[in-house]
């Protein structure tokens, strides 16, 4: 992975930095030594890493404006890190960047059902969120898979989703403010506990920067009252486009899911291997969740069968029980623990149109074979987004690499049928050389047009999003 | 009055603009005062519609009823309940879906729903050197690049000119009910809203007309679950009186007449607040209007006043925003952060001030 040249000026500096820093921050939130360094070197994409200069671990947002000012006028590059759980490396370091990390700033601030929001500190887990609201009967819509760990600061920054956001949206659809910090240090409150924040979108469009416009360090998110229930119908096909087929008559016949979950035979069989959540052994899986009373779930379901029969499933399991429905779940929720057993994998995140679901599965088929990689499928079928996870073996010279190239393939791919390169990992470093398949020179030269305006002198999170030639300029 | 006929010719427009233009769609919500008129319904149509994939894409200048209508045909529609403003503000014309995105306009199911812009999954639009950008697409998870879909959602022709836009839509409801509530207290009102809207009967409209008495509760869904929550919902409002569930007739006509705020009619200026719903009651007592409608639960206050009332001086400081509407467009001062932000925004999209009489 190409990263920008180290700035050897910068390097030198270190100490004056980390004597600036500790003129505004407590010792224990200046992390220099290198060994203590080592643990920020990487995010959840761990084929890359690289020590950071410094970590800063501010409590508060002054803490945050005074560090961000320090920096902006030594001309630091600072890398914003929320749990660091991103797949996509959008909060790897270089090592002459100060990373800048969340991780104290978990204050739940104010709870208000009558006006159905919850204002928090960014560095709360998403899990926490909802965990601050559960006894009361609410929850914190936006689920991803690393929900129990990762912080609120990074779902703004990649505008995260989960497996529910076919009926509740993604993060950007629950954030109703925040409190922001720019580069140079300046705080700016976005919208609030009412509805539309006014004036120009700011708020949508920090939503989903990758950390790039500024350091969110408050945010009002909206919370929802927890249906009365829940319950999942397993549908089993012999083969992945009629799954597809019936995925596209669900949503036409208009019933909404929360949740229509598609995992293909190489992922079912890894996970009844490794979870024994009692999947049949078939070609594809359709997990579809309804929500709300008994009956109104026994009215739903019916409906969604119904359908499901016309397309002949080899197996129609609906959920009678609380317990069956966590074990349908289990088999989903432990996908990526189970491929992971097998071997190393890379994980894909493209978004296609629904329509187009058997023509890519069929193209992840082919490019499978031509690259000699095991490929298995598990994705959010209701809302079009893809996980293919390529299995390699990170020890066998070259395999990445092969890995890194299939994967490309099937990037352009969902970006050649209508879709997109990321619908909710975020593009980080690792997309950002693709980023020329999906937009033209125009379409990236307005965005980076925002990035001028927030951060003139692209000192935030720099080698992010854009390819690196393109941003090259304003860079230097 | 210019009227391009496709996007390569509203692009030579804007690259040939030697001054302002007053940009418009069907002309039915606010046109710029300042500039040469030209309008967008010359790039009519939709362009993809998948009811499988819940994904519609139409030409910025295509009208509403059009895009509809063909929801309609296939059992679905638009979630956000775009209003109409013709009756609001006394405009002929047709509405255009580039218009009601350039406004972010939503109506009552945006309490639960969500507002325009949570729909739009995508734009193409023209900035103001000329130059054609496309973001987001026609997928509904898409975090590829920055979200300038967003952006120019509520810009109001600000930043560019919409040259087409993409929607997730939704599957029709199979049927509504509505519960009354009668001769409840703007204070008492927005409490049974709240008692609604916190519990899990999936409310998707909470209004209150103070002139009339009523509060309204909407629930959307399958003919079972809708007779099965409105049961349950109508327990839950018991302590604020006995609800009177409407037809489904009557509940369309009940949230047509707030969607388009046909409490407004009458002389003089119309304002819309956004606030906190619990802070509504307050608001409203301090705005000392002559009609007033809520909707969103309190979250949206719709006020009519003598034409000049500085109502901005009643309220003073609140969370929230007030826009004049009619009576002169006049948008919420923003905090001096966000003003650097946005001008700078507006020199970036439009060095040479082509969009200059945009936005009031």
């Amino acid at each position: 992975m190409e990263m920008p040249k180290i700035d050897p000026f910068t390097l030198a500096r270190k100490d004056e930095l980390v004597r600036a820093l500790r003129t505004v921050l407590p010792e224990d939130a200046v992390v220099h030594a290198e060994t203590e360094l080592r643990a920020y070197e990487c995010d959840a994409l761990t084929a890359y890493k690289c020590p950071p200069l410094a970590v800063v671990l501010p409590r508060s947002t002054e803490e945050v404006s005074k560090v961000l000012r320090i920096c902006h006028d030594m001309n630091i590059p600072v890398v914003p890190r929320g749990a660091g759980t991103s797949l996509a490396g959008g909060s790897l370091p270089t090592a002459d960047s100060v990373i800048l990390g969340v991780a104290r700033l978990t204050e739940v601030l104010e709870v208000n059902y009558d006006d159905r929001f919850v204002r928090v500190q960014t560095g709360r887990t998403n899990l926490s969120v909802t965990g601050a609201v559960e006894a009361d009967g609410f929850f914190y819509a936006p689920d991803p898979s690393s929900q129990l760990a990762c912080a609120i600061a990074g779902n703004i920054a990649m505008n995260s989703g989960g497996a529910h956001c076919l009926k509740y949206g993604v993060t950007t659809n629950n954030l109703l403010g925040v409190t922001l910090v720019q580069m140079d240090g300046t705080v700016v409150e976005i919208g609030g506990a009412h509805m539309d924040a006014g004036g120009l979108d700011l708020l949508g469009v920090v939503c989903g920067s990758e950390g790039q416009l500024g350091v969110v360090t408050e945010a009002t998110l909206r919370v929802l009252p927890k249906p009365e229930g829940a319950r999942p119908v397993l549908i089993a096909f012999d083969d992945n486009e009629t799954a597809g087929a019936c995925v596209a008559d669900i949503i036409k016949a208009g019933v909404l899911p929360v949740a229509i979950e598609f995992m293909d035979r190489p992922v079912i069989r890894a996970t009844e291997a490794f979870a024994g959540a009692g999947y049949p052994d078939v070609e594809a899986l359709l997990i579809v969740e309804v929500e709300g009373s008994e009956a109104e779930i026994d009215e739903q379901l019916g409906l969604i069968e119904e359908i499901a029969r016309r397309h002949g499933p080899v197996e129609l399991r609906r959920s009678t029980s609380d317990d069956e429905s966590a074990r349908i779940w289990l088999g989903r929720k432990s996908a990526f623990g189970a491929m992971g057993q097998i071997n190393d994998y890379m994980c894909l995140d493209g978004t296609i149109p629904v329509s187009e679901l058997p023509r890519v599965l069929r193209g992840i088929s082919d490019l499978s074979e031509r690259y000699g990689l095991k490929v298995g499928n598990v994705f959010h079928a209701g809302d079009g987004n893809m996980h293919p996870l390529i299995l390699f073996d990170a020890n066998k010279p070259g395999d990445l690499e092969l890995c890194e190239e299939m994967g490309a393939e099937i990037l352009k791919l969902c970006v050649e049928v209508g879709g997109c390169l990321t619908g909710e990992h975020g593009v980080g470093v690792e997309k950002r050389d693709l980023m020329g398949h999906q937009f033209t020179a125009d379409d990236m030269e307005a965005q980076m047009r925002v990035k001028d305006v927030f951060d003139p002198k692209w000192l935030l999170n720099p080698a992010k999003v854009f390819p690196l030639a393109t941003t090259a300029e304003r860079r230097a | 009055m210019l009227k391009p006929e496709s996007e390569a010719d509203l692009a030579e427009i804007v690259r040939g603009a030697n001054g302002p233009l007053a940009v418009r769609g069907g002309a039915t919500r606010h046109v710029p005062a300042l500039g040469e008129a030209l309008t967008t319904t010359g790039l009519s149509g939709i362009t993809l519609y998948e009811p499988g994939a819940l994904t519609l894409v139409a030409r910025a200048g295509t009208p509403v009823a059009e895009v509809e209508a063909a929801l309609e045909a296939e059992g679905q529609r638009l979630p956000f309940e775009p209003m109409d403003h013709r009756g609001l503000l006394g405009t002929g014309g047709t509405p255009t879906v580039g218009g009601a995105v350039a406004l972010n306009v939503s109506g009552p199911r945006r309490v639960t729903v969500g507002a325009c812009r949570d729909s739009l999954i995508g734009v193409r639009f023209v900035d103001g050197e000329g130059r054609v950008v496309k973001n987001g697409g026609r997928v509904m998870k898409n975090v590829t690049g920055y979200d300038l879909v967003k952006l120019l959602a509520g810009s109001r022709g600000r930043l560019g000119i919409l040259s087409e836009v993409s929607f997730k839509v939704l599957p029709a409801a199979a049927t509504q009910a509505t519960l009354r509530l009668d001769g409840l207290s703007v204070v008492e009102a927005v409490r049974a809203m709240a008692a609604g809207l916190t519990s899990p009967f999936e409310v998707n409209g909470a209004a209150h007309d103070p002139a009339g008495g009523a509060t309204w509760l909407r629930i959307e869904g399958l003919e079972g679950s809708v007779d099965y929550r409105a049961g349950e919902l109508a327990r839950v409002l018991a302590a604020f009186g006995t609800a009177t569930r409407l037809d489904p007739e009557a509940s369309a006509r009940v949230w047509r007449a707030v969607r388009d705020a046909t409490a407004m009619a009458g002389p003089g200026d119309v304002w819309r607040i956004h606030a906190r719903p619990s802070a509504g009651p307050g608001l409203v007592a301090r705005a000392g209007a002559e009609a007033v409608l809520i909707d969103w639960g309190g979250g949206l206050i719709w006020v009519r006043l003598p034409e000049g009332t500085d109502l901005r001086a009643r309220l003073g400081s609140f969370d929230g925003h007030a826009t004049r509407v009619r009576g002169g467009l006049d948008l919420p001062p923003e905090t001096p952060p966000v003003a650097v932000l946005t001008a700078g925004l507006r020199a970036k999209f439009d060095p040479r001030g082509v969009f200059a009489g945009a936005g009031g």
